[in-house]
């Protein structure tokens, strides 16, 4: 087993999900808020949309994939559990 | 049936079942109070991970808020739900790894310092009692609307409770009575909703009710366009400045991670794997509330504005009568938490913002003398059951939801204050070789004087319950989620560096705190914008204080010796799953 590309590959992982994260919550729900509120879908400003619920759909969806991915890491690296 | 008495059964038989499932699940030894065993899976352990974490704030006071506020209400959405995936991400599965009882523990053997440990013990117990007493008014509001009890007696039934299942059951007893309290609180919190949004807005989704249709504009245009006839800033439109939304959002994000009850959840489950999963169940099921909360919100704000104003603003039969007001509005009224003065004197209520200048200078041609409406924001989703005229058992229901809320927070909280005294502070500092059956009994003695104090904290804490959590959050996010995250992702981080970074964090941001808001003291300087450190508010700084934390504990930790070999190899043993 090697540990510090375990870790890495982890670590790889981690910046990717936070960057999403870090656009998608503070990006588009706050600092660029009022530029997305300029586009309305079905009466909806964007930006309002994205702060008050896109943000929490996608960060349901990153843990989801970090669960998976971390589960093949994991295995690929051998420190999978049983 | 008569409400109350429906509401006495619905309670009651959510008592019951409480009590029964602690019974049924009490803690045979220190593993079963402190972990359940870790013998939770994944799916129980988010659900009732969601339920310890949605408190009486997420519940009663999150929608009114967001409804007074409008888009500054989001900072409570994504900063309450943006913390999962930190939690998810970087700190659930290493601390399960660890595999000991409380989150001090960790940062003791990780800092080799018992001093460390002190540190950390204190800033839980800061943190938990802020937030318990939120939990403890929520539980008092609602005894005494719906049950017609006094504030005292209502908290006075809470505590037994709590008491109960909490010193009994420990974290086993807790974690199975939190499922079912998920079950109720989330059930009672979405029929409503669904109900409300098909009658405003013909959408049975209240996910989906923000672009319903209320007369041919969507819910959210209709919205902005009712209130700003009012003088009110447009719904979508916040009034706070980014930095400060940008803060707050930060600091309930970062305090999420941080706090003690939350993190110790992630120790009852039986793998690393289980840990990772149920961050993501927890935020399933907290995300059902919080995507219904934002409508919840947005059709409450419509709702009571077109109860008020019923017709173009400026004509006098546009205003509702006081005399012909509906019977919600009375039994608000005798609970103090909605207030009516005749400023006029024309029998009619005038509800606007007198503090938007322009629209005052209108509203005093109309003959209008001020806003003649007050409503306590705590209240808009206890009452919106009544507004929307549902059925009795509806409400009933809705109370119950309340009470399993406050309830199974409250318990959460008081057992990782139990844990921190009996397991880290007796038999970590003071008594290192106690036995077991001493701990736990130690266990439930510091568990019980926990409820009795948090009882008392309820009895009269300071401003509203979402807002005195939003400080626990912020202490959380400034005191312990830095030095949990380095002490995983340094190697280099050191004892000293921890201990100078939580102290830093904890006394800068509770003494930005109390200057402004002024905890036990007169405030040093007015709570305004003016006065603030680059705009940011109280309920803010607790992001300052966490990237100040991290600073401090990074360079005291260059100019002092490197941990020794065998912290080095705990941190190296914790990266992986399986060694």
């Amino acid at each position: 087993m090697d540990r510090s590309s375990y870790w890495r590959a982890n670590l790889r992982l981690v910046v990717v999900c936070l960057v999403i994260w870090f656009l998608v919550s503070f990006g588009c729900g706050v600092l660029f808020v009022d530029q997305l509120n300029r586009i309305e879908v079905a009466g909806v400003k964007l930006g309002f949309w994205f702060a008050q619920q896109g943000s929490i759909y996608v960060f349901l969806s990153l843990i989801v994939y970090y669960v998976r991915r971390m589960s093949r890491i994991d295995r690929e690296h051998g420190v999978e559990e049983d | 049936m008569p409400l109350e008495m429906l509401s006495y059964l619905v309670v009651g038989a959510s008592f019951v079942l409480y009590v029964g499932i602690a019974i049924w699940s009490r803690a045979r030894s220190t593993g079963d109070f402190y972990v359940a065993g870790k013998g939770v899976g994944p799916v129980a352990n988010g659900m009732a991970t969601a339920a310890d974490w949605m408190s009486a704030a997420s519940f009663i006071s999150m929608a009114g808020l967001i409804a007074f506020l409008g888009y500054d209400g989001s900072v409570y959405l994504m900063g309450w739900t943006g913390g999962y995936v930190l939690l998810a991400l970087l700190l659930a599965p290493y601390l399960r790894k660890f595999g000991k009882f409380t989150v001090p523990e960790f940062i003791a053997e990780r800092y080799y310092s018992q001093t460390a440990r002190v540190v950390a013990v204190v800033c839980l117990i800061f943190i938990s009692f802020t937030y318990v007493a939120g939990q403890m008014r929520g539980v008092g509001i609602v005894f005494s609307r719906f049950l017609s009890v006094d504030i005292e007696t209502g908290l006075a039934v809470g505590m037994a409770v709590v008491f109960f299942y909490a010193v009994l059951g420990g974290m086993k007893g807790i974690t199975y009575t939190q499922v079912a309290q998920y079950c109720v609180l989330i059930f009672a919190y979405t029929v409503p909703a669904v109900f409300i949004s098909i009658q405003v807005t013909g959408v049975a989704l209240p996910q989906l009710a923000f672009g319903g249709s209320v007369d041919g504009a969507s819910l959210l245009v209709r919205l902005d366009q009712v209130v700003s006839d009012l003088g009110f800033n447009a719904y979508t439109d916040g009034a706070k400045s980014t930095i400060d939304v940008f803060f707050i959002t930060a600091a309930l994000m970062i305090g999420t991670a941080g706090l003690p009850h939350v993190l110790v959840r992630f120790f009852t489950v039986p793998k690393v794997r289980d840990a990772r999963a149920s961050a993501g169940w927890a935020l399933l099921f907290i995300a059902i509330l919080y995507t219904t909360a934002p409508a919840v919100a947005a059709l409450a704000r419509y709702n009571l504005t077109e109860t008020i104003q019923q017709g173009p603003v400026g004509e006098a039969t546009s205003n509702l009568e006081y005399a012909a007001r509906p019977q919600w509005f009375k039994t608000w009224e005798a609970t103090g938490l909605l207030t009516f003065e005749d400023k006029n004197g024309d029998g009619r209520i005038q509800y606007y913002n007198d503090a938007n200048p322009e629209f005052a200078t209108r509203a005093a041609q109309y003959g209008w003398r001020g806003n003649e409406l007050a409503v306590d924001q705590d209240i808009m989703v206890l009452a919106n059951p009544e507004i929307a005229a549902l059925p009795n058992w509806v409400i009933a229901l809705v109370a119950a939801g309340a009470v399993a809320a406050a309830l199974s927070t409250a318990a959460g909280l008081l057992l990782v204050i139990s844990a921190a005294v009996s397991h880290d502070i007796v038999k970590g500092v003071l008594m290192p070789n106690v036995s077991e059956r001493a701990e736990l009994r130690a266990g439930r003695a510091s568990a019980a004087a926990a409820v009795l104090l948090a009882g008392y904290l309820g009895y009269d804490p300071p401003g509203f319950v979402a807002q005195v959590v939003a400080f626990a959050f912020g202490l959380a996010a400034a005191s312990l989620f830095p030095v949990i995250l380095l002490g995983i992702f340094s190697t280099r981080l050191n004892r000293e560096g921890a201990i100078a970074g939580m102290l830093t964090g904890l006394c800068f941001t509770l003494g930005y705190i109390v200057y402004f808001k002024g905890v036990f003291v007169a405030p040093f300087a007015a709570n305004v914008p003016a006065n603030w450190w680059f705009g940011i508010s109280p309920e803010g700084i607790g992001a300052l204080g966490a990237v100040l934390n991290l600073m401090v504990a990074v360079s005291v930790s260059r100019l002092t010796s490197p941990p020794p070999a065998e912290v080095v190899a705990l941190v190296e043993r914790i990266r992986v799953p399986r060694d």
